[in-house]
């Protein structure tokens, strides 16, 4: 021991960490999960969590939120027996209305989505569909190789290209309530972000929907990407298949007992596969949307960790009698 | 099979032989890369990864980049390749160091001076003292009159004594000029590495003296690598040059040894991937239903009607290469660092520093740390590793007078010298005389010996004590100085020892009176037997025996003179049989029986050997710990038993039983072996401990005829005593013990244990006093047997605990990303979507998971003290309780609950507008990241500085990181993670998931931990909460909880080890009924084992 003793002298201070360290004798800190501890841990985490997560419903109890389901109703009823014929018969109109009675009093902005089910824009051969390049770069940007099986048609390439552009979503909201039409504010839904620095503002829709697919809605082509705000939404693509999508925002509060008259065109066809469409209209909090998951879970995981505190406590208390 | 050199005819070799240029070089340039690949190819496991890399090579398949994958593997892949590129350069730098050396050679008649590479064979090279030899000489001229000169060969074998090396006769007296112009032929046998034996012939060619045959030995000999000492110069015809030589030959690339660990890790390895090949095949079939039933009708996808005929295929592909994450990548990297570390932390461990010698210990393999954890059966020596190899007379007896006792023991004799009885004169003599022992007079006048031999040097050195000084040896001519006179010895002939005569003589002319003598020493029954007819041996043998009771090793000393033409006659014969190439030591040996009987038997000596210090506190230690020990030794079996008794291999007490295997016949050994076999299954089931002992001869007709008994009898055994031993019946027992799927360690310090040491799982070398040979060819060379203690019960057992938390850690952590990415796909329409994007998956592999983990090499789960006073806890490494199928199981559940929580959490919290791909991946991988850290967190024992730096800073690091990969435009996740961090709700579902995710974790955890302690918790809890717990005595008394503990110790005790053995062996040789014969103190065994014998059999009877 004394040789270990002045050999530490001898290497002085600095060192003398590298030393504990080379001998596995860092000073540590072992903690033991004792009953106290671990009891107090349950009962710290019980305490945060149910308070925690009762605000945090009622923060989404506090959101007001309209969902109306339109795929059926829009669908005339001569034409419920084949939905799809409907919606690929272009000859049909595909305009129809719906009614919003608002019950509680939404306070501006009132966000517009529309919300599309049984959609799997997370489907692997959809989600690769798209070149990221080409939305910024444009025509010169030739490796579209990406947006198989979309790059080109009629041997000319497509801008923007791939299938998640080709299906862009068109159906169209008119808002009414009373007589006047309602403002709906239609820019500024897309991010910033992506505007600047992902879609191109010298890059404008080339060739797009030409081809002999007809997808989903057409592009301006006197428009560059960078405003094509509908398009931007579309192609940030959602994890899950029941998604919903900006639309636009109302400026103006709506009052309790307001109806408000929705003139929509139908155009978009999710009959094929089933998938529903519906529209909602929200407002927002520092919470989001309305979301009662989050506070209806932390409660949840808040009392049972009471009750483990609980159940631990008297367990201790009976070992130690 | 022979080859013949022709000396200074360089031009003729030079096609038949390589030249001297050294090579130890894996590889070349040109070969580096392909040879480097396919021996890292040819795992398993890379063979795995690179399957993969390759298959995301095609993009209709890969869900990620394919650099994701490609990234790490050619990262880990130039790791190793580099390394081994290091190692190689290295070793082409020392080579080329060597091979550029200048040499003096001969050439055309000329000494030049050339590189050591352009050493010919028939060259005749010159050396001057300190020299390195540069390649295999024949030696022809030295500077010494006598033709002698010394070589240190610790290079080679690792001895570090002087050796004596001479010319050969017909070269005797040539002078200094005449040698450059020598001519002459050497037939020599092909390049082998047997250090010891040179067996060759050399002929002069006229006009040097006679053309007569003259045999060579290693005596004429020095080999590469040697240094030449004490010798102002001397030159020899390399005989053998570059990698033929016997360093050349010798060195050979030991074969990696896998850990039982390792093994465990591949099983489980096959396990996951034989899980992945299923969940592949579900999902792949359930992908290809979804997309013929669904995906047909969702137009936006496009599927088109007619598909590739691979289609089929394309699907299961990709969930390969989705899961392919489940076998970790980072696992080797890991796993190679921190065995790495384990193996440093042994290097620079203080307490195993010898600091006589100031020797620290050291891993020479890296990569088996974590199996010194899981030792079963240790074999160790005796000479050496037990005891110092610090000989000291301490006993003789001369013509039945005993001499010395517990007392002064050179006192008694030096009085009876004085009296001049011849009889203790002439016994004196042939300690000083009969020995290859070399005198060397230091500048202060002291004699110095350079012994080979530990009890030569013992006995000189009594010898001179006893004012018989050994003072010069000049030539042939020793010189003794007696009681103030010198005496002068001829030497004429070294009769040397061997394992298989076990004696050794000296053939010496009395210069005074010109009587030839034979002076003997050697093992009692290589001496006695032989002695003249009239001569009663049986004190001798009784003498022996009591010696060999006391621990101490005995010599019987004899001498008989020769007549004159007796010898010249048996001279010529030896002389023949020396040159001879075929079995000369066969020949040698049975010409010296000519020479070496008719003994008068002078005496018997005893040396002691003192055990070394802590010895059998260790061995205590390391029995708690439920390591068996056996000792293998060349030794007699009375010293053996004595010293095992002193060392608490076996302790005498009523309880301790002694059994004896013995016989000279296949019947003789079959009837004792069956006969312990039923002593030993009777008493199993008996808190006795039983050892067994058995000796060379024995042994080898069991392991022959009766393996499978013997193996019986190995299994049931705890201890076992093997005497008399060959180096090769050593690792033969090893290789038993192994094929039983016991993991071994062998100890030892000498050369003759390399062959165990290398045979065995660990090999443990003592860098002893018999050299460095036991230490370089060991994985691990310690300075004294006392700290195979803390390598065993610190590093070893840290070392498993680590390993068993890193490894299971690995797999988790891919399973919880892989189960991820497998429930996302059934709500991506099973089209094998990647719900994370490259860098995360590359990184999360890598680096945020990586770097916690690795500081788990700090974790203590004990305190090394507290591992030392309960050595038990040890079981829980030997029986692999803490990497086993059912602990995986469990890390396998974790991860799945964790999985589910993080994707459900995710998918709920982030639902509707929320649900962006890159912002929900990015809350599932945090969600990860957080739940990683809370899991590491949960799982350290203890905290140093470094383990909080490495867990809450690796958290921080993630975020710093996706801040500025979420900071650059043209990333994919440009802005994400700043949206992320501004949103409440990101917050508000990281802590639901951390609290969701440890807190039935915790719950499980504290209630194993409180009400189902396993043995390493209560020491945990004792010991950190200053608790009294200090042996097992006081855990059983208290309350119920512990009380289930008691159950798995006793597993780890089956016997209840009593602290004194039966004396049975200890009684003293006053007992009458012992006669003859080695194995007769052992009839009460046998008496007892033949009792219990037919207990046994009355019982089957009944």
């Amino acid at each position: 021991m004394s040789e270990t003793n002045s050999d530490r002298q001898r290497r002085g201070d600095r060192e003398s960490a590298f030393y504990l360290f080379t001998q596995q004798r860092l000073p540590a800190c072992k903690p033991v999960l004792t009953p106290p501890w671990v009891i107090t841990i349950y009962f710290l985490v019980g305490f945060i969590f149910v308070p925690v997560g009762l605000f945090t419903l009622r923060a989404s109890h506090s959101v007001v939120e309209i969902e109306e389901r339109y795929d059926i109703e829009c669908v005339p009823s001569q034409f419920r027996n084949d939905k799809v014929s409907y919606i690929q018969d272009d000859s049909v109109p595909k305009n129809c209305s719906l009614l919003f009675k608002v019950d509680k009093y939404m306070k501006a902005p009132i966000y517009i989505y529309y919300q599309l089910e049984n959609y799997y824009q997370n489907h692997r051969r959809y989600v690769r569909s798209r070149s990221d390049q080409q939305l910024l770069h444009g025509r010169n940007f030739h490796g579209t190789s990406y947006c198989q099986p979309l790059e080109s048609s009629n041997n000319r390439p497509i801008v923007p290209c791939g299938l998640i552009a080709w299906s862009l979503f068109n159906d169209t909201f008119t808002f009414i309530r009373g007589k006047a039409l309602l403002k709906v504010n239609r820019t500024n839904i897309a991010w910033k972000s992506d505007r600047d620095h992902k879609f191109g503002k010298n890059v404008y829709p080339f060739n797009f929907q030409n081809g002999t697919w007809i997808g989903g809605g057409k592009l301006n082509p006197r428009i560059p990407l960078s405003n094509q705000e509908d398009l931007i939404v579309w192609m940030r693509i959602s994890a899950l298949p029941s998604f919903r999508k900006l639309y636009g925002r109302i400026e103006e509060d709506l009052d309790v007992g307001d109806y408000v008259v929705v003139q929509l065109m139908n155009d978009y066809n999710t009959y094929s596969f089933g998938g529903k469409k519906k529209l909602v209209l929200s407002t927002s909090n520092w919470l989001g949307g309305k979301n009662d998951f989050l506070g209806l879970a932390y409660v949840f995981v808040g009392s049972s960790s009471l009750t483990v505190a609980i159940v631990f406590m008297l367990l201790h208390l009976r070992s130690q009698r | 099979m022979k080859r013949y050199v022709y000396i200074n005819e360089n031009e003729s070799s030079h096609e038949l032989y390589c030249d001297n240029r050294i090579s130890n070089r894996k590889y070349t340039v040109l070969n580096f890369l392909p040879k480097n690949l396919w021996e890292q190819f040819s795992r398993f496991m890379n063979q795995y990864f690179l399957l993969i890399a390759c298959l995301q090579l095609w993009s209709l398949i890969t869900p990620v980049n394919p650099a994701s994958t490609w990234g790490p593997l050619i990262f880990i892949f130039a790791v190793s390749a580099s390394k081994e590129a290091w190692d190689d350069y290295n070793r082409y730098l020392s080579d080329k160091k060597a091979n550029e050396k200048l040499v003096w050679v001969v050439r055309q008649g000329i000494r030049k001076h050339i590189q050591a590479q352009d050493i010919h064979v028939g060259n005749i090279v010159w050396l001057r003292e300190n020299d390195e030899v540069p390649c295999d000489l024949v030696l022809i001229g030295t500077s010494d009159p006598q033709g002698l000169c010394y070589v240190e060969t610790s290079a080679l074998d690792g001895e570090t004594d002087l050796k004596t090396r001479g010319i050969p006769a017909t070269c005797m007296g040539i002078d200094f000029e005449l040698l450059h112009k020598i001519k002459g032929v050497i037939e020599c046998p092909n390049p082998d590495k047997d250090i010891r034996r040179f067996d060759a012939n050399l002929r002069l060619f006229p006009p040097f003296i006679d053309n007569d045959v003259c045999p060579l030995t290693i005596k004429n000999t020095i080999l590469q690598s040697c240094y030449l000492r004490n010798t102002e110069w001397a030159c020899g015809v390399a005989v053998h040059t570059g990698n033929e030589t016997k360093l050349g030959m010798s060195r050979g690339i030991p074969e990696p040894k896998l850990t039982a660990m390792d093994a465990m890790i591949d099983k489980l390895t096959g396990a996951i991937f034989v899980f992945q090949i299923v969940v592949v095949m579900v999902l792949g079939i359930a992908g290809n239903v979804w997309k013929d039933t669904e995906a047909r009708k969702q137009w936006y996808v496009l599927y088109p009607l007619e598909g590739p005929w691979y289609e089929l295929l394309v699907i299961p592909l990709r969930f390969e290469l989705l899961c392919s994450i489940m076998i970790p990548i980072s696992i080797k990297v890991s796993l190679d660092l921190v065995k790495s570390l384990y193996a440093k932390f042994i290097d620079w461990d203080s307490e195993m520093i010898d600091y006589e010698t100031g020797i620290p210990s050291h891993a020479t393999n890296t990569a088996i740390s974590e199996d010194l954890g899981q030792v079963e059966y240790i074999m160790t020596d005796k000479t050496g590793t037990l005891t110092e190899n610090r000989m000291i007379f301490r006993r003789c007896c001369i013509n039945g007078v005993f001499y010395g006792n517990e007392s002064g023991d050179a006192l008694k004799l030096l009085n009876a010298v004085a009296g001049s009885s011849p009889d203790v004169i002439q016994f004196v003599t042939v300690m000083a005389i009969c020995n290859t022992v070399i005198p060397i007079k230091s500048k202060t006048g002291a004699i110095l010996y350079k012994a080979q031999s530990q009890d030569e040097d013992a006995l000189v050195n009594a010898a001179a004590q006893l004012h018989m000084v050994y003072a010069n040896k000049n030539a042939n001519i020793l010189e003794i100085r007696f009681n103030g006179s010198i005496i002068k010895y001829e030497l004429l002939e070294i009769l040397e020892f061997t394992s298989d005569r076990k004696r050794m003589s000296v053939v010496v002319k009395d210069c005074q009176n010109g009587k030839i003598l034979l002076l003997s020493k050697g093992a009692d029954e290589a001496i006695l037997p032989y002695a003249y007819d009239g001569q009663q041996t049986r004190t001798f043998i009784e003498v022996v025996e009591q010696y060999a009771q006391l621990g101490l090793r005995t010599l019987c000393l004899a001498w008989r003179e020769l007549k004159e033409d007796e010898y010249q006659e048996w001279s010529l014969m030896f002389k023949e049989a020396s040159s001879t190439l075929v079995d000369r030591e066969w020949r040698i040996a049975e010409v010296c029986q000519r020479l070496e009987h008719e003994f008068e038997v002078l005496g018997v000596t005893a040396i002691e050997d003192c055990l070394q210090d802590g010895v059998p506190e260790t061995i205590e230690t390391l029995r708690k710990a439920g390591i068996n020990f056996w000792m293998l030794t060349g030794d007699k079996q009375n010293t053996a038993i004595q010293i095992a008794l002193s060392c608490n291999f076996i302790s005498p007490e009523p309880k301790g039983q002694l059994l004896l295997i013995d016989g000279k016949t296949e019947d003789e050994v079959c009837r004792s072996l069956e006969r312990v076999l039923l002593t030993m299954r009777i008493t199993s089931s008996e808190p006795k401990d039983v050892a067994f002992v058995v000796d060379g001869w024995a042994l080898e007709i069991a392991l022959k005829h009766y393996r499978k008994a013997f193996t019986e009898l190995a299994i049931l055994s705890r201890t076992a005593i093997c005497c008399r031993v060959t180096p090769s019946q050593k690792a033969q027992l090893v290789e038993l013990l192994k094929s039983c799927d016991y993991r071994t360690l062998a100890i030892g310090d000498g050369g003759n244990d390399v062959r165990m040491i290398q045979q065995a799982d660990i090999g443990v070398g003592i860098s002893g006093r018999e050299g460095l040979q036991a230490a370089r060819a060991a994985d691990y060379s310690i300075g004294k047997f006392r700290f195979l203690k803390r390598l065993i019960l610190v590093h070893g057992r840290y070392s498993y605990n680590r390993t068993a938390f890193l490894s299971q850690y690995s797999f988790y952590k891919s399973l919880v990303i892989c189960f991820i990415q497998i429930f996302f796909s059934f709500i991506s329409g099973v089209s094998g979507t990647s719900l994370f994007n490259s860098v995360s998956l590359m990184a999360y592999n890598v680096f945020y998971t990586s770097v916690p983990v690795l500081v788990s090499v700090l974790d203590k789960d004990l305190s090394e003290g507290t591992v030392m006073q309960h050595p038990q806890i040890l079981f829980y490494c030997q029986a692999g309780r803490l990497l086993n199928p059912s602990t995986f199981a469990g890390w396998f559940g974790r991860s799945l609950f964790h999985a589910i929580i993080v994707f459900v959490i995710t998918i709920h919290a982030y639902a509707y507008e929320k649900s962006e791909m890159e912002e929900l991946s990015m809350v599932a991988l945090s969600g990860c990241i957080w739940l990683q850290a809370f899991v590491v967190a949960l799982e350290t024992n203890s905290f140093t500085v470094l383990q909080h730096l490495a867990i809450w800073g690796n958290l921080v690091a993630f975020y710093v990181i996706n801040w500025i990969i979420s900071a650059i435009p043209a990333s994919g996740m440009y802005t994400i993670m700043f949206r992320l961090c501004r949103q409440p709700s990101y917050w508000i579902t990281m802590f639901l998931i951390v609290a969701a995710g440890m807190g039935p974790v915790l719950a499980l955890k504290y209630l194993r931990y409180t009400y189902r302690p396993s043995k390493i918790n209560t020491l945990q809890q004792a010991e950190r909460m200053g608790g009294p717990i200090l042996t097992l005595g006081n855990i059983e008394p208290q309350p119920r909880s512990i009380e289930k503990e008691v159950s798995p110790l006793s597993i780890t005790q089956p016997k209840s080890r009593s602290p004194v053995y039966e004396p049975l062996l200890s009684d003293s040789p006053n007992s009458s009924r012992r006669s003859l014969g080695p194995g007769t103190p052992f009839d009460f065994f046998q008496l007892q084992s033949r009792l219990s014998s037919n207990y046994s059999r009355n019982c089957k009877d009944n």
